[in-house]
């Protein structure tokens, strides 16, 4: 099992060998030659991340696809490739040639780069993951903070589409969208507080650690009643934020056509569609890392742990967005002020006082 | 360390440049076929009057001043729950009397009807 559970570990090991290795034929100075080796190693695992980005989020597609139809008592996706595998590959091509719009009015510059602005910040809450033993592209001691400040960039984004579209549908919804991703914010990052106020550090890494032990029960979701109601409402208020069904005002369908989307067409709106799932992925994987024990677990290797109990948050969430009708702008606010804030604020009280009270009893 | 950064200062170069290049790519294979309705701003199938550059309901900035206020306070927590340890019953009586004056100020905003949406 150490075998597998190393695996990436020791290719990546090797590599950076055989770079090293080709690069003494060169006679570079030392420092020099051992820089350029860290330079490319890091390049090649960033490219990886990436490229494991891109393809978990189109697995990740076609199974939200799959599954709606299930759910709807219909088959889905079944054409292109074994059981419709293939079709985000088909959907991708197919919006690299369709045309892009450019309404009259609009912003030129601010609607192109709205796009880019929002699919960034996901991919860069990926470098902070840790992916198994030893498997963390970028060890920051400060994960939680960097993963909660990067969050928020997305929103601007939101809302330069929404603004840049010159669109009456589209700045409703970026309005809408920008109100209800700051408001669910908030939750989240109050409810991740007691979980670094257990584990005394903002690591990711040392977050996991605190988290092994045997078979789950170190993991923050049973850290009862602290770090269950803190995974509850990091789950609600990840949903919401990436705004899924029952929150999706900013694109509510039936009430502002697309909402910021409105205007986008081809491989802009495929850019916003691609953060979309990223940016759902992601708030699985960081719910699985900070709750669910990240990639602890027996017999498996660490990393089959951590995409497994992300899929299992993953989903979860399908099954609540297929079930569950959209919520009412004022609902949605109020839940997020007066049900969620509240929660989160009486939780960091509950573990700022009860874990003093268990080490004077020397729990 | 800064050092630690260089990482994600190369990660934001490789994701602009595949945002970049999935632009371009699509600019040069996609048609481009303009004519006035399409390219007019989107109203269910009505002719579009005037802009949408307009005022919209002072509730979004009362929302956004509310978030700007909370994260800021929010973020006060943070070292404090990395000290916790070290810090003891004084840090636990400091972060008490900085929750009741944050309680103070949300039980405020929210008499005077400021999460109220309608």
């Amino acid at each position: 099992m150490d075998f597998f559970d190393n695996i990436f570990t020791n290719i990546y090991a090797w590599l950076a060998f055989w770079l090293h290795e080709l690069l003494m034929g060169w006679n570079l100075p030392k420092d020099v030659e051992s820089a350029l080796v860290s330079a490319i190693m890091i390049i090649l695992v960033i490219i990886v991340i990436i490229l494991w980005m891109v393809l978990m989020v189109l697995i990740l597609i076609w199974l939200e696809r799959k599954n709606a139809a299930r759910i709807q008592d219909r088959v889905g996706p079944n054409r292109v490739g074994p059981w419709g595998l293939l079709q985000p590959v088909a959907d991708t091509i197919k919006m690299l040639i369709k045309e892009d719009i450019l309404p009259e009015n609009a912003d030129r510059f601010v609607h192109t780069i709205a796009p880019m602005i929002v699919m960034m910040p996901p991919v860069l809450m990926f470098a902070v993951i840790p992916w198994g033993k030893g498997m963390v592209p970028v060890d920051l001691n400060i994960g939680v903070l960097w993963i909660i400040a990067v969050a928020s960039i997305g929103t601007i984004g939101v809302f330069l589409g929404g603004y840049g579209s010159n669109n009456k549908y589209s700045l409703l919804g970026g309005m809408r969208a920008v109100a209800q991703m700051v408001s669910y914010e908030i939750p989240q990052v109050l409810t991740i507080v007691p979980i670094v106020l257990m584990v005394g550090s903002m690591s990711l890494v040392k977050i996991n650690e605190a988290q092994s032990g045997w078979f789950g029960m170190q993991w923050f979701v049973f850290a009862f009643p602290v770090g269950t109601i803190a995974f509850v409402v990091y789950y609600l208020s990840a949903l919401a934020e990436v705004g899924r069904t029952p929150f999706d005002i900013p694109e509510g369908e039936s009430e502002i056509v697309a909402g910021y989307m409105t205007e986008y067409s081809g491989m802009k709106w495929a850019l916003f569609y691609l953060a979309e799932y990223f940016n759902f992925f992601i708030v699985c994987v960081i719910g699985a890392t900070l709750f669910l024990g990240g990639w602890n677990g027996p017999i498996l290797p660490g990393y089959v742990w951590l995409v497994a109990k992300t899929y299992a948050l993953v989903l979860l969430g399908m099954w609540i967005r297929m079930t569950w009708p959209r919520f009412r702008v004022d609902q949605l606010m109020n839940f997020a002020w007066k049900v969620l804030v509240p929660i989160a604020l009486v939780n960091i009280v509950l573990a700022g006082v009860a874990l003093p009270i268990f080490k004077m009893i020397g729990f | 360390m800064p050092v630690d950064y260089l990482p994600i200062l190369v990660m934001i170069a490789i994701v602009t440049a595949f945002a970049v290049i999935a632009l371009t790519l699509s600019a040069m294979t996609g048609p481009r076929r303009p004519n006035p309705t399409k390219l007019s701003p989107y109203e269910s199938g009505m002719p579009p009057f005037g802009s949408a550059r307009r005022r919209f309901s002072i509730k979004y900035y009362l929302t956004a001043v509310l978030f700007i206020l909370f994260d800021i306070e929010i973020i006060f927590f943070y070292p404090w729950a990395v000290l916790f340890r070290d810090l003891g019953w004084f840090g636990l009586s400091a972060m008490g009397t900085f929750m009741l004056v944050l309680l103070i100020g949300y039980v405020y905003v929210w008499r005077k009807g400021g999460f109220e949406w309608d």
